[in-house]
Parts: structure tokens; C-alpha cells; sequence
């Protein structure tokens, strides 16, 4: 019996360290400062390892933030947003202090309490007064707190293959300005034949709703509006319907979309890689992938700015914080966002050092901060830049006269409303527009009559 | 008639006081002897009450609650469910997918067991025929779907390469509103008729000989066989089959997630990819579990079904 109780009492004890370990686990958790006053925060973000250049300048930098703050420790994790793991991670624990999301996904994340508000932090934040604040508002909740910070923006326009062109009979240094010079230029590249496609578009998860939303801003309309504190769509306009007719147009009455449709980003861009398409819609961030993936060269694309003179979608990404992150996590998660993205004091280094590993330098990518910390940045770029700047000259013209608008609330769910449109003009020859859109607008009015 | 009554009395109290005195030494009895079997059966029961029967419970919890894993979940009440009858979709997700089921079903109920009746008839190359039947199974989702993917490409695809040499008209095969659900139907076929071919040639290989044999005395012809000793004798396996496939099909998912994206025009969403929708998407998964409770239930009936026919068989 003796021996039982002592069994029972070590069983106790043991289950009572374990607790107690376990407290102790949790309390140094809940701050994240170790007895030696230094924080450790975990962070998403870490280019992987099959892109071993950037991989390596991930680590580097880590490296040299540790130098310059003794105080902070950077755990750091591979991947990003990914919508199919983000609750798993939170609700287990091991959603990472600062994780990246696209600019699609804060205002749903602030929503439901899953990002922490970062305001009285960011006060003291070298260069926060220069961060352009169209970018901010998309990390501002409905209480007008901050829940993040952007680290990349881009706005689209229209990749277009220059070899293309100039076998078109095109002048690769004009590119279309217009939709309808767009669908002139697409008939002239469908017209060399050996499947060639003029112009393609997505379709398919989410992503066709996302390029009909450029489409309508490039109209000159909404997709949807914020009236007397209640957002409503938009898109049943002149604007939705011309942009509808258009697409409708080319892939119908000139046969210049292809004939194979539901594509989304992945199948253009093999396209496109493959020479067998003369232009899409897309950021200048595009073409280093499809140089990269395709064994392409820099010389083959050039980018236009979105056709048309009204607006042209931007997007982008940034980084959001844990809603249980600590103050101590969450001020030194601030310094390590603020150090590695958006600091014009490292950018000519970064430049530099990228150049020489023929990573590219010089595309046409929007900035994130404005005043002197651009300037200071912009002169790094034109430095070392590696890249055909002049292909990207139409861009670069005629996007800075371009009104630059974000995604819509709610952004993934009204795009799968919008994948629809897209999908019934590019598969129904007699698809009926009027209907469609008016379809559409009432599904769409559901999901923003959610929005707070 | 009171005096049988008082007879049984005594006899009705004496053997509950015998049990209560004898019980319980002998259940302890019982379970010393059994220990071993208890400690496994225990086991097996603690893990399937943690990896089965508490996420089942946990997810119709869910589907009653706002769920963000931010902050602790609230109580809606119905109100995850209202939203999901709402939802123009649901209604589409589930009748597409009962046309799925009822497509899939006379593709893959009828085909199987056709390729089993044919392929019982082979004396030779019996073992290399059935392995390439079961081919398709052993590939991994993913890649058939890449394989019909180019095979019902528009443009350099297969089918229509053929239907080209035959001077027929090209089809769009997935982009086609009436046709893409046929196409993913044809896919899921393709790639799931190993399985059930195997267990109808399994089914077909208990039939006795001599049935056959006197049917052929008989004079009965190969149609009259197969309609008179095949059939009734494996009525109860394709019973089953029947309800198995109902059961799968109607999980639908790999198919139109990769091939279609559950287009063109909602044409072939289906209940599990708006699930896929609502829990990693939209990341609402108060709507997505209401909607696999539904989904559960549902499947639930058939599972009934099918353990009613099964019990009653055994």
C-alpha cells in the first residue's frame, strides 16, 4: 500500500510540475522577454529555401537587425497568408507574431479580432509620416485603430510581349493606351496564328473578380460604394456593363481571348512564358517571375499602364500582428517591419547587393513612402538598376496620372461573385449582361451588407 | 388469483438478493479475466472518441457559434444556419451536386460493372487486365486531374485532337455550362471504377458454377444469364455499392476544385467546395460547419440505409 501511495504522490508531484512548468511556459510566452531582457518574436516572411539568393539575404538581414538590436531575437518562419492554415495556426497557438497578408485580407482580419492594434506604437516609427496613407487606411479598422503596416504595393497594368509586337506589325514603344486600341492590338497578335492569343484574362478562384474590378476601374466605375455609412454595389453601371461587352467582344465576335477559358494567374503566365501570348493584364511584378520560371530574357516584356485614363487597381501586401502578441512583441515586431521594409537608409545597400546576384533592380514597383525617403530610395534604384527600364517607360508615364484605388471590403467573397462575370462572357456567346450584372449586384449587396 | 401472485413472490425477491450477495465478486471475477481485452478495447475507444467522435460533436458546436479562434467563440443560435439557407449558392451547391451523384451514378454504377462481367469472361491475361483497370486508382488525385486536364484542353487537348480527325466539332469540354459537370463525372469514373470493378469481379467469382451451368442446359443465352443468375446473385453487392457511391460522390471536391474552380457561371460548385469556400476562404467557420452538419446529416441517412442492409443480410 505504502508503495501505491508514494506511486500516487510522485504521479502527483509530477503532474503538478508539469502545470506549473506549464504556467511558467505560458507566462514567459504571454510577454515573450526572456530573464536576459531580450525578446524573441516569430515572423513570417522568410523567402524558402529553393530561392536560395533571397533565402541567404533573408538570414543576413536577420543577422545584422540582431547586431543593431541586441534586445530582439527574429524567430523566422517560410510562407505567408494562407487563408487554409491561418485559423488552424491561430487557434493552436502557432500563428507567428507578425504574419503577412495581402491587401485583400486586413479589413476581414480586423473584423473578427484576428490582427492587434498597432496605433500607439507606431508614433515613434522613423519614416511613419512618410508612408503614403491610402496604404495605411487599408490597415485602419472601423474603431480607426492601426493593425498593420504595408511592405509592397503594386498596381496594374498590361504586361504585353514585345517580340510579339514587332512581329505584329506593332510598335513595341507604343503600346495600347486604350481598350479599344487594346482589342485592335489583340487582333493584329491572334492573327499570326499558331495559337497565338491576342489578349487573356482569368477566371477562376477568386482571380477573374479581381481583374473585373481593374476592368471597371479602368472604365472609370466602381465596384462598390460607401453611401450615407452603408456600403452597396457598384458595378451595375455603365462602366460594369462596358467592361463586360468588352471582354464578351474580343473573346466572341474577333476571337482573340483563345478558346480555352477558366485560367487563372499560373496558366497566363505559361503563356505568356511560352511566347504564345501578347498581352494581360498584371503588375511589373509579373515579369520576373515569368523571366525566372520561363528562362526568359528581360528584353522580351515591356509593361503599358492600364488602358484608359481613370484608375487603375492597386494591391499589395504588409504585415499584421498576433492578436495575443504581447506590447513588448508587438514594439519590437514594429522595429524589425520598419528596419527590413521600410527603411530608405539600407536601400542603396540592398540594391547593391542585390544587382550583383542579378536579382532584378529597377522595375517599375509603386513606393510605399513618399517625400525625401522616396527620393532617397528612387536614386538608389536608378543606380543599380539592371533591368530594361525603357520598356517600362509607358508605365511609368502614364500610371503616375492614374487614380490609384484599392480592393473593395470584403474583397475575396465579392470576387467570387464577380469570377461569374467573367466566367459567363468568356464561356456564353449569348451571355446576357443586363442580367448578369443585376444578378451579381444583388449577391454582392448581401455580402458588403455585412461590412462594418 | 391472488395466490399465484404470492406464490412467485418469494422467488422474484430471492433471486435479485442471490445476484447482490454472488455480482459482484463475479464481475470482478470477469473483469481480472478480461483485463487485456478491456485495456485494448479501452484504447481503441479513446481514440476514436478523440479523433472521430469529438471533432463530429466540436463541429455541429461550431456551426451554433461565431468562431474567429481570436477571442472566444459566441453563441448565434441559428443564425450561422439562416445565413446558409440564404445563401443563393447553398441551393446551387446542392443541386449540382445531386446531379453530380445521379451523373456519377450511371457512369460509375453501370460502367464498373459492365468492365467486371467482361472481364470475368477472360480465361487469359485475367491478372494483367484487372491490374490495368486499377490503374487509375493508384495515381495520385492530383496528377489525373493534370492528365484530363490536357485531355479536355480546347486547344492542343485530346479529345478534341480525336474529334478534329473525325471532322466532328470541338467541344468545350469544361468551359461549357452544360457539359463541364459531365466532364468532371467522366474524370471521377476514370479514376474510381478500379475499386468497385474489383469488388463486382470479387462478387461476380462467388457465384456458383453450377448455376451457370444449368442455365446453359437450359439453353439460356448470355443476356438471359446475366439477367437470370448474375444479377439476383450479386443484387445485394451492387446494393451496397450503390449506397457507398451515393456516400462518396456526393463529398465531391478535388474535381471541380482543380479542373473548374467551380465554374463556369456556378455551374459546377459543389456542398464540399463552397465548404472549402466558407472555412478557408472566406475564414467562416461558424457557416462552414452549420453546412457540413447538414451535409452530415444527410450523408448520415444513407450511412443508416446502409447499415440497416448490411445488418440484415448478416
Amino acid at each position: 500500500m505504502a508503495g501505491i501511495q508514494s506511486r500516487r504522490r510522485l504521479i502527483a508531484a509530477g503532474i503538478a510540475c508539469a502545470l506549473s512548468a506549464g504556467l511558467v511556459a505560458c507566462s514567459s510566452e504571454t510577454t515573450g522577454v526572456g530573464k536576459d531582457g531580450v525578446v524573441t518574436i516569430t515572423v513570417n516572411g522568410m523567402p524558402p529555401k529553393t530561392q536560395p539568393v533571397d533565402h541567404k539575404y533573408f538570414v543576413e538581414d536577420i543577422k545584422a537587425f540582431e547586431k543593431a538590436h541586441p534586445k530582439i531575437r527574429i524567430d523566422a518562419r517560410e510562407g505567408q497568408m494562407d487563408p487554409k492554415t491561418f485559423s488552424a495556426k491561430l487557434a493552436g497557438g502557432q500563428l507567428e507574431d507578425v504574419y503577412y497578408v495581402y491587401f485583400t485580407d486586413p479589413s476581414g482580419l480586423i473584423q473578427r479580432g484576428q490582427g492587434a492594434d498597432i496605433s500607439k506604437y507606431v508614433k515613434d516609427m522613423p519614416y511613419y509620416d512618410q508612408i503614403k496613407k491610402d496604404y495605411l487606411k487599408v490597415f485602419t479598422g472601423p474603431d480607426g485603430g492601426l493593425y498593420g503596416l504595408p511592405n509592397g504595393q503594386y498596381s496594374l497594368g498590361l504586361v504585353y510581349n514585345r517580340a510579339l509586337f514587332k512581329k505584329a506589325g506593332l510598335d513595341p514603344d507604343k503600346p495600347p493606351t486604350t481598350w479599344d486600341e487594346v482589342r485592335a492590338a489583340a487582333k493584329k497578335i491572334s492573327a499570326l496564328g499558331d495559337g497565338t492569343v491576342g489578349y487573356a484574362d482569368y477566371s477562376k478562384n477568386n482571380q477573374g473578380g479581381w481583374h473585373y474590378t481593374a476592368w471597371v476601374y479602368s472604365m472609370g466605375g466602381d465596384i462598390a460604394v460607401k453611401e450615407q455609412g452603408r456600403w452597396k454595389a457598384a458595378f451595375n453601371s455603365d462602366a460594369g456593363r462596358k467592361a463586360l461587352q468588352m471582354l464578351h467582344d474580343m473573346r466572341w465576335t474577333d476571337n482573340t481571348m483563345g478558346t480555352r477559358q477558366l485560367l487563372q494567374i499560373e496558366d497566363v503566365q505559361k503563356m505568356m512564358g511560352a511566347g504564345k501570348l501578347g498581352m494581360y493584364m498584371a503588375g511589373p511584378d509579373n515579369i520576373p517571375t515569368i523571366v525566372k520560371q520561363f528562362e526568359r530574357e528581360y528584353e522580351d516584356y515591356g509593361v503599358a499602364g492600364m488602358p484608359n485614363d481613370n484608375a487603375t487597381l492597386g494591391g499589395g501586401s504588409g504585415f499584421m500582428f498576433n492578436p495575443k502578441a504581447s506590447p513588448e512583441k508587438i514594439k519590437a515586431g514594429i522595429e524589425w517591419l520598419q528596419w527590413k521594409y521600410l527603411n530608405p537608409d539600407r536601400t542603396e545597400f540592398e540594391d547593391k547587393r542585390a544587382s550583383s546576384n542579378d536579382v532584378p533592380i529597377g522595375l517599375p514597383l509603386d513606393r510605399l513612402l513618399t517625400g525625401g525617403a522616396a527620393a532617397k530610395q528612387d536614386a538608389a534604384h536608378r543606380t543599380y538598376a539592371n533591368v530594361p527600364q525603357g520598356n517600362y517607360k509607358p508605365f511609368i508615364e502614364r500610371n503616375a496620372q492614374l487614380e490609384q484605388k484599392v480592393e473593395p471590403p470584403n474583397a475575396q467573397q465579392i470576387y467570387t461573385v464577380l469570377d461569374g462575370l467573367m466566367q459567363a462572357v468568356l464561356t456564353k456567346k449569348d451571355a446576357n449582361i443586363d442580367q448578369l450584372l443585376a444578378d451579381a449586384a444583388k449577391k454582392v449587396d448581401g455580402i458588403l451588407a455585412t461590412v462594418k | 388469483m391472488a395466490a399465484p401472485t404470492l406464490a412467485r413472490a418469494p422467488q422474484r425477491t430471492a433471486k435479485p438478493q442471490k445476484h447482490s450477495v454472488d455480482h459482484p465478486s463475479r464481475l470482478r471475477r470477469r473483469i481480472r479475466e478480461n483485463l487485456t481485452a478491456y485495456a485494448f478495447l479501452g484504447a481503441g475507444l479513446i481514440c476514436f472518441a478523440l479523433f472521430s467522435w469529438y471533432p463530429i460533436v466540436r463541429g455541429i458546436l461550431l456551426g451554433f457559434q461565431q468562431v474567429t479562434f481570436a477571442r472566444p467563440s459566441t453563441w448565434v443560435g441559428w443564425e450561422n444556419y439562416q445565413r446558409l439557407f440564404d445563401d443563393p449558392l447553398f441551393a446551387t451547391a446542392w443541386k449540382n451536386t445531386g446531379y453530380f451523384t445521379l451523373l456519377a451514378l450511371v457512369f460509375g454504377f453501370v460502367a464498373p460493372f459492365a468492365t467486371a462481367v467482361v472481364l470475368n469472361e477472360f480465361r487469359h491475361a485475367r491478372s494483367y487486365l484487372r491490374m490495368t483497370v486499377y490503374l487509375p486508382v493508384m495515381l495520385p488525385p492530383i496528377v489525373t486531374m493534370l492528365l484530363w486536364r490536357w485531355f479536355y484542353d480546347p486547344g492542343p487537348g485530346l479529345f478534341n485532337n480525336v474529334l478534329e480527325m473525325f471532322h466532328l466539332p470541338a467541344q468545350q469540354w469544361l468551359e461549357s455550362e452544360n457539359l463541364a459537370m459531365v466532364s468532371l463525372v467522366l474524370v471521377s469514373t476514370w479514376a474510381n471504377m478500379g475499386t468497385t470493378t474489383l469488388i463486382y469481379l470479387a462478387a461476380l467469382g462467388s457465384i456458383p458454377g453450377e448455376l451457370y451451368e444449368a442455365a446453359e442446359l437450359d439453353g439460356a443465352s448470355i443476356r438471359q444469364r446475366l439477367w437470370h443468375v448474375t444479377i439476383p446473385q450479386t443484387r445485394f453487392i451492387l446494393m451496397i455499392t450503390l449506397l457507398l457511391q451515393i456516400i462518396g460522390t456526393m463529398q465531391v471536391f478535388v474535381e471541380p476544385y482543380v479542373l473548374t474552380g467551380g465554374g463556369p457561371n456556378d455551374a459546377t460548385v459543389t456542398v464540399l467546395l463552397l465548404l472549402y469556400r466558407y472555412a478557408f476562404v472566406y475564414n467562416d467557420f461558424g457557416m462552414a460547419s452549420a453546412m457540413s452538419t447538414v451535409l452530415f446529416i444527410v450523408l448520415g441517412l444513407f450511412a443508416a440505409v446502409y447499415l440497416r442492409l448490411t445488418r440484415s443480410k448478416g
